[in-house]
């Protein structure tokens, strides 16, 4: 320890999260703006900050719902009142819809960066009406199964499903809003190289919380009808 | 205190109107004191509670007329209820625990401190900034409403204590006095709470990352800001859990779904499902919600003190005039504190019934925090170790800091292990123990921080005088408070009782009792003197420039209070590690992170390893 008291020794490491890798004499940075120009104003570095706060955002829910499916397995596996819902088939078609509209955003975000802004827009136009046909579809599954007389308090598995879903519903009317934040900005004129470096980088958020939300959605869907169907 | 000035200025001018400037406001610092105001006020609200909750256990029986008038169900006649104590338990532990531990030392300090000290402008995302600050302060008037609103006759507010334990607060108004809309309200300002400590983690982890300036590597930044990244990575993946525990509480309340509550309760003279105001309940699990409060609750012990460790080492290398002892033992230190967090919390439970090798496992994994707990310790007192030392009030805070985490830590070893915790399960020693290390231990680390960052906050010292009778005050204060509540822990004094006045084995600790409250009514007088001191400092302090500690990092830079944009738009560049003190050579006794390295530096020579020892 008594050799780096301080930490003064010479700069080797890369840099974590953000920035460019390569460092230039003084630390952080790259040699072009060691000198002249601010760290700040470097427009790639200043973006990256839209990507690195949607991972700790999404490590963040991802903890939500480790801790309401760990509830799930704990209270499925501890009294013997469970009783597995039959699934609604329009969950099948939720499922399709959001995994083709993770796609169709894919497709959009790589469009970002070509001059190909009205297929960006389109794109971005096809996955936002699938994300509001994904929640119809919810909605509609709802509906079904208070139809049958199944409500939240019903069972726990009725809990439970009502709870994951809407908790999910919830969490994804966040990316909804995202869309549509991303359909006002493609609105905008880019003039410089700021504007266009923060534009991707919105764009690469929404879409990585998209994705995620697709996961989501996905690792629900087993774990409330596959998994262990007690 | 070099600036590199060849740069263009690209200064930011702060709002002129004073709701952008003063109410609503983008800049981290305004936010930084809107969230220790709110500490300062939520710390009046609960330690008001801790003196009537002493009167009440000293002089049981007592009229005080004032309370029958403010709380008419609670104190009939202004004589106090048992159901009133149990409701100032459970606010005073939520209050104090959510509203100060957690928004002074991360929300407060850290937001204001964090991006200065880094070399930053701002937080990554300003609105954001704003968003969980106001959030936050939502979340306290629903918490003060939930005092006020008396949803069964004999009660205020809610009554479960800060854990909230199942099936008592899940079942609702059946379950009795303080479990009616009280209790909901106490949920829904928890949930309201953990929004706002995520929004506020975000930033700060993202900022971090993205913002530091020029020369600023992860190695080079101030114990402080591992400290508050730390805690903004435990709030961020344990708030959540809490949150997802909440909305299921919620909904056992008023869903009428059975995730904590079990079948066949007979509550109140009423079985499960025999009557409309009681419905069905089946196989809910009451330990699920323990696991889940808890899996957050550890977590929230190291959110409170881990920034109270940060300003420590940092005030500690500034008055000691020497480099902080073992810098990166310390970074890792404050790494394993917050990893190790995440697996002790069934030490919480060891009386639950789990398994004994369930216990087992959490009670070596809960000794092992000791090791890395030692670490910091003995590197505080290497630190002091042949220092010449300057006994401002800062540092006296901080080495009380030090002196509160071994009292209170070293019960911890105790309580740690669960042949011992079970017979003190639920005495004062446990009050007295987690008192020491996380509430007393963390707000001295807040005070050695205003004292030390004052000058900067205001341009004006806070009264060295006064701030001397404040800590001693204080500092034996809290040691005659707690340490006597060991002794009642090790006798069998059970917490949370109103009144002991029918066991006759604990009659003989009754002038304890009394002593205990008399010192503790005095201290919390001594807290008026630091809350005058610092409105009189604001306006009559002693004037102080830049860097009136002769300290090293880039908060000292910048002028006393700073610039809106912190360093008026030309950032710093960083050269060398927070706590150059006394290096062998150097003009001066401290050399500032910006100060350019010097020839000999650069090439190896002498100045650059003169101080290593």
């Amino acid at each position: 320890m008594a050799t780096t008291v301080t930490g003064t020794k010479p700069l080797t490491q890369t840099r974590l999260g953000g920035g460019s890798k390569s460092r230039g004499p003084n630390g952080n940075g790259s040699p072009k703006r060691n000198g002249h120009g601010h760290a700040f104003f470097d427009a790639r570095s200043s973006a990256n900050r839209y990507r690195i706060g949607m991972w700790v955002g999404m490590a963040s829910i991802l903890m939500l719902f480790t801790g309401l499916s760990s509830a799930y397995i704990v209270r499925a596996a501890s009294a013997n009142d469970w009783q597995p819902l039959r699934m609604p088939r329009v969950l099948l078609l939720s499922t399709a819809l959001i995994i083709i509209s993770s796609i169709t955003l894919e497709f959009a975000r790589r469009k970002f960066k070509n001059a190909a802004q009205s297929a960006h827009k389109s794109l971005l136009a096809v996955t936002t009406l699938l994300g509001f046909g994904f929640l119809a579809s919810q909605v509609f599954a709802w509906n079904q199964l208070a139809q049958q007389g199944i409500y939240i308090s019903s069972n726990p598995h009725s809990s439970f499903f009502y709870l994951l879903t809407a908790t999910h519903a919830v969490h994804l009317l966040g990316g909804l809003a995202g869309l549509m934040f991303l359909t006002l900005r493609s609105r905008l004129r880019i003039d410089d190289e700021l504007a266009a470096a923060k534009g991707q980088a919105q764009t690469d958020a929404v879409t990585l919380y998209w994705h995620f939300m697709d996961v989501l959605w996905i690792y629900l869907f087993l774990l409330l009808f596959f998994w262990r169907q007690v | 205190m070099s600036v590199e000035t060849h740069e263009a200025v690209h200064r930011h001018e702060p709002p002129t109107s004073f709701i952008r400037k003063y109410i609503f406001s983008l800049d981290h610092k305004v936010i930084g004191i809107q969230y220790i105001i709110l500490a300062l006020v939520a710390v009046i609200v609960g330690m008001t509670m801790s003196v009537l909750m002493r009167m009440n256990l000293s002089w049981p029986g007592t009229n005080w007329p004032i309370l029958g008038t403010l709380f008419p169900a609670g104190a009939p006649g202004g004589i106090m209820n048992p159901e009133f104590y149990l409701s100032l338990v459970t606010m005073h532990g939520t209050i104090m625990v959510f509203f100060v531990l957690t928004t002074a030392p991360q929300g407060g300090f850290g937001n204001y401190f964090l991006p200065i000290q880094i070399g930053a402008e701002d937080m990554a995302f300003p609105v954001l900034n704003m968003l969980s600050f106001w959030v936050t302060l939502v979340g306290f008037i629903v918490i003060l409403a939930a005092i006020f609103a008396s949803g069964s006759a004999s009660t205020v507010g809610p009554i479960g204590g800060w854990t909230g334990y199942a099936p008592l607060s899940a079942l609702g108004q059946i379950a009795g006095p303080g479990q009616g809309l009280g209790m909901n309200l106490w949920i829904i300002s928890i949930a309201i709470f953990c929004v706002g400590s995520l929004l506020g983690a975000l930033n700060f982890i993202t900022t971090l990352l993205n913002m530091r300036t020029r020369g600023m590597t992860l190695m080079r930044m101030p114990l402080t800001c591992w400290a508050w990244f730390t805690t903004a990575v435990l709030a961020l993946l344990s708030f959540p859990v809490l949150l997802g525990g909440g909305i299921l509480l919620l909904l056992d309340r008023l869903a009428g779904t059975s995730f904590f509550i079990p079948g066949g309760l007979y509550v109140s003279g009423i079985l499960s499902g025999t009557n409309p105001s009681f419905p069905v309940h089946t196989g809910g699990s009451p330990i699920l919600w323990q696991h889940l409060f808890w899996f957050f609750g550890h977590p929230e012990v190291y959110i409170a003190i881990l920034p109270g460790m940060g300003a420590t080492s940092h005030i500690l290398s500034t008055f000691a005039r020497k480099p902080i002892f073992g810098y990166r033992a310390m970074v890792f230190a404050i790494f394993a504190i917050g990893l190790l967090g995440f697996f002790v919390w069934g030490h919480h439970m060891f009386i639950s019934g789990m398994s004994p090798y369930s216990a087992m496992t959490f009670s070596i994994l809960t000794l092992s925090i000791g090791v890395p707990s030692a670490v910091k310790t003995f590197n505080w007192l290497g630190t002091l170790w042949g220092a010449r030392i300057r006994f401002t009030t800062a540092m006296l805070f901080a080495i009380g800091f030090v002196s509160l985490f071994v009292a209170g830590g070293i019960t911890g070893l105790v309580l740690g292990q669960t042949s011992l915790d079970l017979p003190m399960h639920d005495t004062y020693f446990v009050t007295a123990h987690f008192h020491l290390v996380m509430g007393v231990a963390s707000i001295f680390g807040m005070f050695a921080a205003t004292y030390f960052w004052f000058p900067k906050v205001f341009g004006r010292f806070m009264s060295e005088g006064m701030g001397k009778i404040h800590f001693w005050i204080t500092f034996v204060g809290v040691y005659c408070i707690f340490v006597p509540m060991h002794v009642m822990g090790i006798v069998g004094m059970p917490r949370r009782f109103s009144s002991f006045t029918e066991y006759t084995f604990l009659s003989r600790l009754h002038p304890l009792v009394v002593f205990v409250s008399i010192v503790a009514i005095i201290t919390v007088l001594a807290q008026f003197l630091f809350y005058f001191n610092l409105i009189w400092s604001i306006f009559k302090g002693k004037k102080a420039g830049p860097n009136p500690w002769d300290a090293t990092t880039l908060e000292w830079i910048t002028p006393s209070p700073p610039p809106h944009d912190n360093f008026a738009g030309v950032l710093p560049t960083v050269y060398r590690g927070p706590y150059e003190f006394a290096v062998p050579g150097a003009p001066n006794d401290f050399v500032m992170q910006t100060e350019p390295e010097t020839e000999a530096e650069r090439t190896g020579g002498n100045g650059h390893n003169g101080h290593r020892h």
